[in-house]
């Protein structure tokens, strides 16, 4: 199908990076949404995981915070959250976790807390959360956010969570054996770290983007692969399902109009 | 044994100016009632602690109760920022706000460091990340039996942790279930606690011999406040009101608008007025 936004291409194209085996920590947002697709899709028995501390949840609708009602009521299970950072995501269970960011810069390392100096910030962003111990000790990591130039700049105010850091094999030097960022999915096209230098290259652009645009839209001088793909547009399952989770979700959530 | 208190009172015997404060809540079973009674008793100089500040705290931070904040995630889930946060960081607005931040992992990790009585936690965290430069509290040890290097911060012991709870009987032994985050680290952690809960049974009638139970003798008071999560939610009883979430963000935007909601919603309000949103439902 040719009648997509880049947004439902970015979700679709952010939910073929899992796989049915895979034990996924999932972000909010974005990420939460191209997980569900992912399990209503080609990838019915992966297992999502909230911070919250719901196991192998299977939400109807989107998820607004990380724990929603939905979200315990369609869980395999629910621990408490010292237990979910401690034994599952600290253990080495998780296979995969699907982060969000405001920034990125080119290794892959995200901000979420602060624009301007820390102590003087021009923005404070609500913080790490999950995210500086998810992007640690999951296996690997994806990261899905729209390519902009605020969003994907050449040095981070802040260092949120670590990607490949300054790049090569920063992260083996800082005793870490998990994979870090191996993917980065966005509105335009698909990065993926170089193999040596781990800066983040183009692997696959989406149908009808050109590479001016791609050059554009991103903070630093980007690079592109030596073979670029174009990402194959959504299928109408796939745009089907994303459709309809949204809608149910729209509707769910103005469903309460009820203020305090 | 737990006393069994109107809200006010629990508050009023509990709370006082300058007390490290945590009213914990991870998205479920947020105390919002007990939060506004806080604010209506016009305590001050509080010192909040929370893994994640949501609105409750974005109030108590606008009307400025807060000398200061440990916490690990400050904003309205799935909308955007906290307003009133923004602006006590940004522009000190209506005080300066001391922060301690922290990631998720160290937080729940503190809490529990506390429960156990012990001086410190240990985690594998903030391996390449900034927050160990800004916050003198994440330190490191080495283990003595590997030497590996892991990070370590404080224990969490507040003076005092108020909870929400699903129900209690009538000596005070409290129950909850569904998400249940951090509470009862945070309440075991505390030197007293407050729980509200929806209502107090007869008999607690636990569903499991694994069910969240905090023992009467583990709590200090407990207060009946039907609906005092809202617009959090109750496992059960009643559904969080993501529209409120999502109209937050427009009345907390701007001063006047928040301070305007304040005085409606809380310094007029009674917390027997939450009871409006404890429609049981089937869970």
């Amino acid at each position: 199908m040719n009648d997509f936004t880049p947004t439902e291409m970015m979700t679709i194209a952010a939910s073929r990076a899992l796989i049915n085996d895979d034990v996924c920590f999932v972000g909010i947002g974005a990420p939460s949404a191209a997980c569900n697709v992912a399990r209503l899709t080609h990838a019915p028995d992966i297992t999502l995981i909230y911070e919250s501390g719901t196991v192998g949840t299977k939400p109807d609708v989107l998820p607004l915070s990380i724990g929603d009602g939905e979200l315990c009521d369609t869980a395999l299970f629910t621990v408490s959250v010292p237990e979910m950072f401690r034994y599952w995501l600290q253990g080495g269970r998780v296979t995969t976790g699907f982060l969000g960011g405001a920034q990125i810069d080119k290794f892959a390392n995200l901000n979420t807390t602060v624009v301007g100096p820390y102590d003087h910030p021009k923005v404070r962003l609500p913080g790490g959360g999950g995210a500086p111990e998810i992007a640690s000790n999951c296996g690997q990591i994806f990261i899905t956010m729209a390519l902009s130039k605020r969003g994907f700049v050449e040095k981070l105010p802040f260092i949120t969570s670590m990607g490949h850091g300054e790049g090569g094999n920063h992260r083996e030097r800082l005793g870490m054996k998990t994979k870090g960022p191996t993917r980065v999915i966005t509105d335009l096209c698909v990065l993926e770290p170089d193999a040596e230098t781990k800066e983040l290259i183009v692997v696959s652009i989406h149908h009808g983007v050109s590479r001016e645009e791609i050059v554009e839209n991103c903070g630093w001088a980007i690079k592109f692969a030596g073979r670029v793909i174009e990402t194959p547009v959504p299928t109408e399952i796939e745009l089907t399902t994303l459709r309809d989770i949204n809608a149910r979700t729209k509707k769910a959530h103005q469903g309460e109009k009820e203020v305090a | 044994m737990a006393k069994i208190l109107s809200l006010n009172a629990a508050v009023a015997e509990n709370v006082r100016d300058g007390d490290t404060v945590a009213m914990e809540g991870f998205t479920h079973l947020i105390p919002y009632a007990a939060g506004h009674e806080v604010i209506r008793q016009g305590r001050k100089n509080l010192y909040l602690v929370r893994m994640t500040p949501d609105i409750l705290y974005d109030q108590l931070i606008g009307v400025g109760a807060a000398r200061g904040m440990k916490f690990s995630w400050g904003g309205n889930p799935g909308v955007g920022s906290l307003h009133r946060f923004r602006d006590a960081v940004e522009n000190q607005w209506p005080q300066p706000l001391e922060i301690e931040e922290h990631s998720h992992a160290a937080m729940a990790n503190a809490y529990e460091a506390g429960a156990a009585n012990l001086p410190f936690a240990m985690l594998r965290g903030y391996v390449g990340a900034d927050l160990p430069k800004v916050n003198p509290n994440i330190k490191s040890v080495t283990c003595p039996f590997t030497a590996e290097v892991l990070a370590a911060v404080p224990a969490i012991r507040p003076d005092v942790t108020i909870i929400h709870a699903l129900r209690a009987d009538r000596k005070g032994n409290v129950l909850l279930e569904g998400i249940v985050g951090v509470q009862k680290e945070a309440v075991l952690a505390a030197a007293r606690s407050i729980v509200t809960v929806e209502e107090i049974v007869d008999e607690l009638d636990p569903p499991s011999p694994n069910s969240v139970v905090l023992p009467s003798w583990a709590v200090t008071a407990v207060a009946e406040v039907p609906g005092g999560a809202f617009p959090s939610y109750a496992q059960g009883y009643y559904p969080r009101s993501n529209a409120f979430y999502i109209a937050w963000d427009e009345i907390a935007r701007d001063r006047g608008s928040f301070e305007t909601w304040i005085d409606e919603n809380v310094m007029q309000a009674r917390p027997e007025d939450f009871a409006r949103h404890a429609k049981k439902r089937a869970a």
